[in-house]
C-alpha cells in the first residue's frame, strides 16, 4: 500500500512538470501547426536561466524565497527575448510548408541550440540548490517527501486552469481558437494571425522555459538535459491527442505514473515504459486519447 | 494498377518512366563504383572510410527517400540501422559467421523480418502519426538495447574483422576491401532502387503523394504500396546499419537514438526524393561536414550542421537532387 503511495506522489510530481512543458508543445502545434523538435531545447535554456539568475540573486545575497521570483523571471526573459525572434526571424519563412518539413526545421533549430547554450553557458553542470531547500520535507505516511515537489504539483494546476481560462473566457484567447479552427477564416475576420502565431508561440515557449526553469533545481543543468524532455513531452501530447489541454493533463499523468510504475516495479523497463504506451497508444487510437474528430478540408 | 500504365511506347521521352532504357543508367552507375574502386587504390585511408562511412549511411537514407515518395517520413530509421547492426554483430560473435557480404545481407534481412510485422499497421498512417510511431519504435527498439546485459546495455560490443569469400582480410587491405564491398553493394542498391521507383509501384508510390483517393480509384493499393516501401526501407536500414558496424568493429544502442534518425531524415530531404544519386552524395556532404567541423570546430558542428539544414530546407526545398532532375518538378 505504502509502495501504491509512492508511485502515486512520483508519478504526479513528475507529470506535473511534464504537463507544464508538454502544455506549450500542445499549444504551438495547435495554433501554428508545428510539431517544435526545439521545444526541449528551450527547456534547457529557462532552466540555465534559472541557474544563472538564481546564481546572480545568492551573490547579491537576496533572501531565499526571492530566487522563486527569480526563477519566474527567468522563464519570462526567455519567453519574450527568445520566442519572438526566433518566431519572427525564422519560423515565419515555413508557414504553410509540409508539417514533417517543419519538424525538421525545429530539428535544425534544436542543434543550433544544443551549440549555442553550450557556448554560452560551457560543458560544466550547474545546480541551483537554493529553492529546494525552503520546503525542506513532508512526511505522507512512513515516507519522506521534498516539499519542492508539491510546490510544482500545485503550479502545474494553477498553469493549467490560466491557460484554460485564457483560451476559453478571455476574448484575445477565443480568437486563438478562431485561428486553430481555422487560420484562413479567422484571418478573413480581420483577425491578425501573424500576431495571434507570435503570441501563442511565446505562451508555449514560456511555458517550456517555465518548465524548464522550475525542475532546475531537481536536476543538474547540463548539456543533453534537451534531448530526454523532448521526447517526453512528444510522448505525452501524442498520448493526449495533439493541440489538447485536457489531453496534456491525461498524457503527463499516464506518462508520469507510467515511469513511477516502471522505476518501483521493473527498474529495467523505466526507460522504455514510456515509449510502449507511447507506442501503444498510437496503433490503437492515432489521434490520441483527446482528440476531437477534425472535418475533413476539401 | 493496370498492366497498360506501364507500357508507353518505345522511344516516346516517357520512355524512360516505363521501367525500359535503364540501360544507361546502369551503364553509368557500374562505370562510377568502377571508378570509385580503382580510385580507392591511391586514396588515403581517412578518405575511404569517409566514403565508406557516407555510402553505407546513404543506404540508410535511401530506404527514407523510398518512403519519402510515398509522403511519409519515418523518425525512427535509426532502429533499421540498430537492427541490422546488432544482426551482424551478434552473428559474428556468437555464431561465428564472418563472411562480410553474408553479415551485410543477414543485416538486410533480419532487420526486414523485424520490420515486417509492423509495415501493414504503419500503412495506414500519414505526416506527423507515421513520424512519431516509427518514433517510439525506434525508442522502444533504443530502451531494449540499453536495458540487455548480453547486447552490451549502454556500451554496445565490438567485433572482430570480417572475412569475405573465405579469405582472411589482411591488416593493410580490410579498410579497402570493405569499402569496394559497401562501394559495390550502394551501388547495386542504388540502381535497384532508380529501377524499382519507375516501375508501375514505384510510380504509384508518387501518385499516393499526390493524391491518395484516386489512387484507390483507379485501382491502385495505396496500402499495399505503402507497405512494401516500409519494408524495402527496412532491408536498407539494415544493410546499410551491418557495413556501418563491420567498418566501425562497434556497435551500440545510440544507433537507435532518434538523434541518429534524424540525420538520416536529414540527409534525405537534403538529397530530395527525385534522385537517387543525390541521396548518397547528400550522405558525403554529411559526412564532410561532420569530420571536417568536428576536426576544426568540435563544439559548433552542430550548429554549422543546423545551420546547412536550414539553408537547404529554405532555398533548395526540393533537395540536391532538383539541381539536376528536371521534369516532374512541382
Amino acid at each position: 500500500m505504502a509502495g501504491l503511495l509512492t508511485i502515486l506522489i512520483d508519478g504526479l510530481t513528475y507529470a506535473s512538470w511534464l504537463f507544464i512543458v508538454a502544455l506549450g508543445l500542445t499549444l504551438v502545434f495547435g495554433v501554428l501547426k508545428i510539431l517544435n523538435i526545439a521545444h526541449g531545447s528551450f527547456y534547457a535554456l529557462g532552466a540555465y536561466a534559472a541557474a544563472t539568475f538564481v546564481a546572480w540573486g545568492a551573490s547579491m545575497k537576496w533572501a531565499p524565497w526571492l530566487s522563486l521570483v527569480l526563477m519566474l523571471m527567468a522563464a519570462v526573459a526567455v519567453a519574450a527575448v527568445i520566442a519572438p525572434l526566433t518566431e519572427r526571424g525564422l519560423l515565419r519563412f515555413f508557414y504553410g510548408r509540409d508539417e514533417v518539413l517543419l519538424v525538421l526545421v525545429t530539428n535544425a533549430l534544436f542543434l543550433i541550440m544544443e551549440d549555442v547554450t553550450k557556448l554560452v553557458w560551457g560543458a560544466n553542470p550547474y545546480y541551483v540548490s537554493e529553492p529546494y531547500a525552503l520546503f525542506g520535507n513532508v512526511d505522507v505516511g512512513v515516507q519522506s517527501y521534498v516539499g519542492y515537489d508539491f510546490l510544482l504539483v500545485a503550479l502545474a494546476v494553477v498553469v493549467g486552469l490560466a491557460v484554460w481560462w485564457g483560451l476559453n473566457r478571455t476574448r484575445q484567447g477565443k480568437i486563438v481558437l478562431a485561428v486553430i479552427h481555422s487560420a484562413e477564416v479567422a484571418s478573413s475576420m480581420g483577425v491578425n494571425v501573424s500576431r495571434v502565431y507570435m503570441l501563442a508561440f511565446t505562451v508555449g515557449i514560456f511555458l517550456a522555459a517555465l518548465g524548464g526553469a522550475f525542475t532546475a533545481p531537481m536536476i543538474s543543468v547540463q548539456p543533453g538535459v534537451s534531448v530526454g524532455v523532448i521526447i517526453l513531452s512528444f510522448a505525452v501530447v501524442i498520448i493526449g491527442g495533439l493541440g489538447s489541454i485536457e489531453g496534456a493533463a491525461v498524457g503527463a499523468l499516464i506518462v508520469g505514473l507510467a515511469r513511477a510504475t516502471a522505476v518501483h516495479v521493473a527498474p529495467v523497463a523505466e526507460l522504455f515504459s514510456i515509449y510502449v504506451v507511447m507506442a501503444i497508444v498510437l496503433m490503437f487510437r492515432p489521434e490520441g486519447l483527446f482528440q476531437r474528430i477534425q472535418a475533413r478540408k476539401i | 494498377m493496370s498492366a497498360t500504365l506501364s507500357t508507353p511506347a518505345v522511344g516516346s521521352p516517357s520512355a524512360r518512366v516505363a521501367g525500359t532504357g535503364h540501360g544507361r543508367i546502369v551503364a553509368l552507375g557500374l562505370g562510377f563504383c568502377a571508378v570509385l574502386c580503382l580510385a580507392g587504390l591511391f586514396a588515403p585511408k581517412w578518405l575511404t572510410f569517409l566514403l565508406t562511412m557516407a555510402a553505407a549511411n546513404g543506404l540508410v537514407s535511401l530506404g527514407i527517400v523510398g518512403l519519402m515518395r510515398g509522403g511519409v517520413v519515418p523518425f525512427g530509421q535509426g532502429m533499421m540501422l540498430a537492427l541490422g547492426g546488432y544482426t551482424a554483430a551478434l552473428a559474428f560473435n556468437k555464431l561465428g559467421f564472418t563472411d562480410a557480404l553474408g553479415l551485410a545481407l543477414a543485416g538486410g534481412v533480419v532487420s526486414m523480418l523485424a520490420a515486417a510485422p509492423f509495415a501493414p499497421l504503419l500503412s495506414r498512417y500519414r505526416g506527423i502519426f507515421f513520424a512519431m510511431l516509427t518514433l517510439a519504435l525506434s525508442m522502444v527498439t533504443y530502451g531494449l538495447l540499453m536495458k540487455i546485459e548480453v547486447l552490451g546495455g549502454s556500451d554496445g560490443f565490438n567485433l572482430g574483422r570480417p572475412t569475405l569469400f573465405g579469405q582472411a582480410l589482411p591488416d593493410a587491405r580490410v579498410g579497402y576491401i570493405l569499402y569496394v564491398l559497401t562501394i559495390v553493394l550502394a551501388t547495386v542498391m542504388a540502381l535497384l532502387a532508380r529501377i524499382y521507383f519507375d516501375s508501375t509501384r514505384g510510380l504509384v508510390t508518387v501518385a499516393v503523394r499526390e493524391n491518395e483517393l484516386r489512387v484507390e480509384y483507379l485501382g491502385g493499393s495505396v496500402r499495399q504500396a505503402m507497405t512494401i516501401n516500409f519494408i524495402l526501407a527496412a532491408f536498407c536500414g539494415g544493410l546499410g546499419g551491418a557495413l556501418v558496424v563491420m567498418s566501425l568493429g562497434h556497435v551500440e544502442p545510440n544507433f537507435s537514438f532518434w538523434t541518429t534518425s534524424g540525420e538520416f531524415v536529414f540527409v534525405a530531404i537534403l538529397g530530395g526524393w527525385q534522385s537517387v544519386a543525390a541521396v548518397f552524395v547528400a550522405s558525403t556532404v554529411l559526412e564532410v561536414v561532420r569530420s571536417f567541423s568536428s576536426a576544426y570546430f568540435p563544439n559548433t558542428w552542430q550548429l554549422a550542421l543546423g545551420l546547412f539544414l536550414l539553408f537547404v530546407i529554405r532555398f533548395l526545398p526540393r533537395g540536391i537532387g532538383s539541381l539536376w532532375m528536371r521534369g516532374n518538378n512541382r
